[in-house]
């Protein structure tokens, strides 16, 4: 039992419902947004080196035992996920105090912003398959308000199909619950591991793993991503950087935490099929980031890019497959914020996102100039950024595992995306400077700081590596050894 | 918009709303150990509400009853998390319930849990979300 284990999820909750209280107090919302984020980090980073030292951290709900209650169970993958969760999240909010404007923030800007990220550390804890369903529901029904806050056309039109498609998806997810409870009597992650270890993954199991499967790929954009490319490019830019950093992410982890610890009795199937998507989603997510002249459009075909890639490292389900998803992962939570907030600045700064329309602005922003080179050789994996190590490893897991297909597919879309992303540098910043100062729509005071703040840590995560290490080792461990899991949950020696 | 003139509604309303909410208070209460609960108790306070509304107009129930229920939603939200916070701070699982049984005036030997307070969170949540709904959805403007 540890109660820190609960504390991500709760103190966003708390400060959030403080926050309805006092709606007029814009400052005071201000200063508690970042005082909680900072607050989740540092439980957070506590939590990290007492998993280190100790193990898995439980805590049952009531102390209602596991399986009967619901239990909370922090592994160091769900801990290095909410690390990073809180530093993108506290990056978003300093970039949202400058642009999202007073309308929106008097409108509950802040409280939703905090249910969301308290849905999404919900959904990284909860060892119980309902939780996460509900938590999935806080999370969705926050960024439903998010992103049709403000109620510009374009918001309304694609945020109508985004709900649409999501209780689709929700309504499906608890068809699967209610076919994986009839079949197990199950719903706790480590119950029903060692239950489906026991019966067998049967054909009728698989069946269910992938209708997960289908579930998740709603969520995380992997091959049924149709509704992604409008529904990120509606929403104000702070919105969108956390919904490209986050969102997808929950999806990704979801996936990976059901096919590593529940369903991974049957890899040459459903891990078989989780690489065909991968692929197709690579490819597909890569023409339209070539396709387009649009830079929002660019931007989220390449958060799709970054999903088939994530998750071609699980389908290889090695541990340097595993290790790369992991440490790509948490790259690309970092990065895409980073790049979706400096498209954003773009846009802020001269009004079109229409790349044939912006010309030399590195002339009047060299600093912004620098760091969209930096997120851009970081997002394609250049050495010595972040996104190498993870893409070193991933492609060693497919060829370990005989995927060869799969990661010459991720070669060559890394090589599409560099392409997309460089065309944005070259013909925002390059060439001749048709924009005055005076005739910006905006300045970049204070959008800097939490721009220069990710393109840091994308080079210290790219250089410090190594310190990282053993922590990514340790998350990976638990994921291909699933009783690790079962024994911090369950006791030792549990009954089926 | 024309003043609704129903006497019939208007005299039964008056005694209906009074027995709604006894028996939404009894529902909350016996929801301890009976069906019913905060949930439900909640509820029911609730359509008391909406009958008010329709019988008097919504901004007469407004002007006498003078509160944001938003507010209240979220003041429900919080009752019901920090009593499981306490539990925290007795170094027991967060939402660990107590009780015990005392010895009151009136009632004898009494249980008492400290479920009730976080079920009046769920019942105040409950009512501030449904009747913000309700007057959201209501509203002209």
């Amino acid at each position: 039992m540890n109660n820190l284990v609960i504390l991500p999820i709760i103190i966003p909750v708390v400060i959030g419902m403080i926050m309805v209280i006092m709606r007029k107090q814009i400052k005071i919302q201000r200063f508690l947004s970042l005082f909680s984020m900072l607050a989740v980090g540092s439980v957070t980073l506590y939590l990290i080196f007492q998993i280190k030292s100790e193990g898995i951290q439980t805590l049952q709900l009531g102390g209602w035992e596991a399986p009967y209650g619901v239990s909370m169970v922090i592994d160091l993958f769900a801990a290095l996920l909410i690390m990073v969760t809180s530093i993108v999240a506290f990056c978003c909010l300093l970039y949202a105090f400058h642009t999202i404007g007073e309308e929106r923030e008097k409108f509950y800007f802040y409280p939703l912003f905090l249910f969301l990220i308290a849905g999404v550390n919900g959904s990284f804890i909860t060892g119980d398959i309902f939780n996460l369903f509900v938590c999935f529901e806080v999370m969705l029904v926050a960024s439903y308000v998010l992103i049709s806050l403000g109620g510009t056309k374009i918001q309304l039109r694609e945020s109508i199909k985004y709900i649409l498609i999501n209780i689709l998806s929700s309504f499906l997810f608890l068809v699967a619950i209610a076919f994986l409870y009839a079949m197990t009597g199950t719903l706790n992650f480590a119950h029903l591991s060692l239950r489906v270890a026991e019966v067998g993954q049967g054909g009728l199991m698989t069946t269910v793993a992938i209708l997960f499967l289908i579930v998740f790929s709603l969520k995380a954009g992997l091959f049924l991503f149709f509704w992604l490319p409008g529904a990120y490019s509606a929403p104000p830019t702070a919105i969108s950087a956390i919904f490209a950093a986050l969102l997808t992410k929950v999806g990704i982890y979801a996936i990976i935490r059901v096919f590593t610890l529940v369903f991974y009795h049957e890899p040459e199937v459903t891990h078989w099929f989780i690489g065909l998507l991968a692929a197709i989603t690579m490819g597909l997510g890569a023409i339209g980031a070539v396709a387009y002249w649009d830079i929002k459009r660019i931007l989220t075909y390449n958060v799709i890019v970054g999903v088939g890639f994530i998750l071609a490292g699980v389908a290889s389900f090695t541990t340097v497959g595993m290790t790369g998803a992991l440490y790509y992962l948490i790259h690309d939570m970092i990065v895409k914020a980073l790049i979706f907030l400096l498209g954003g600045t773009i846009i802020y700064l001269t009004g079109t996102s229409n790349l044939k329309d912006l010309s030399g602005l590195i002339r009047l922003h060299p600093q912004l100039g620098w760091m969209f080179f930096v997120a851009a050789l970081s997002l394609s994996g250049i050495p010595p950024l972040s996104g190498f190590l993870g893409k070193i490893f991933i492609t060693e897991g497919t060829f370990e595992s005989g995927y060869f297909w799969l990661g010459a597919i991720g070669l060559i879309t890394s090589l599409l995306v560099l392409y997309s992303i460089m065309k944005v540098f070259m013909n925002a910043f390059w060439g001749y400077t048709v924009i005055r100062e005076e005739d910006e729509y905006g300045t970049t005071k204070g959008l800097l700081l939490p721009i220069g703040l990710l393109t840091t840590l994308t080079i210290a995560l790219g250089l410090g590596a190594e310190a990282i290490h053993d922590y990514v080792d340790l998350a990976v461990e638990v994921l291909m050894n699933p009783n690790l899991y079962i024994e911090a949950v369950l006791g030792v020696n549990p009954k089926p | 918009m024309k003043e609704p003139n129903d006497v019939l509604i208007r005299s039964v309303s008056k005694v209906a709303v009074v027995i709604i909410f006894t028996f939404a208070i009894n529902l909350f209460i016996s929801g301890h150990h009976y069906p019913g609960g905060g949930f439900i108790g909640g509820l029911a306070f609730s359509s008391a509400v909406v009958l008010l509304f329709l019988t008097f107009n919504i901004e007469t129930v407004r002007k006498n009853f003078p509160v944001d229920f938003k507010v209240i939603a979220a003041l429900g939200v919080l009752i019901a998390v920090l009593t499981g916070v306490g539990a925290m701070l007795l170094g027991v699982p967060f939402l660990t319930q107590a009780f015990d049984y005392f010895n009151l005036p009136i009632f004898g030997k009494t249980e008492l849990a400290t479920a009730v307070l976080f079920d009046i969170g769920v019942a105040l949540a409950v009512i501030g979300t449904s009747l913000t709904i309700i007057m959201s959805i209501g509203d002209d403007r």
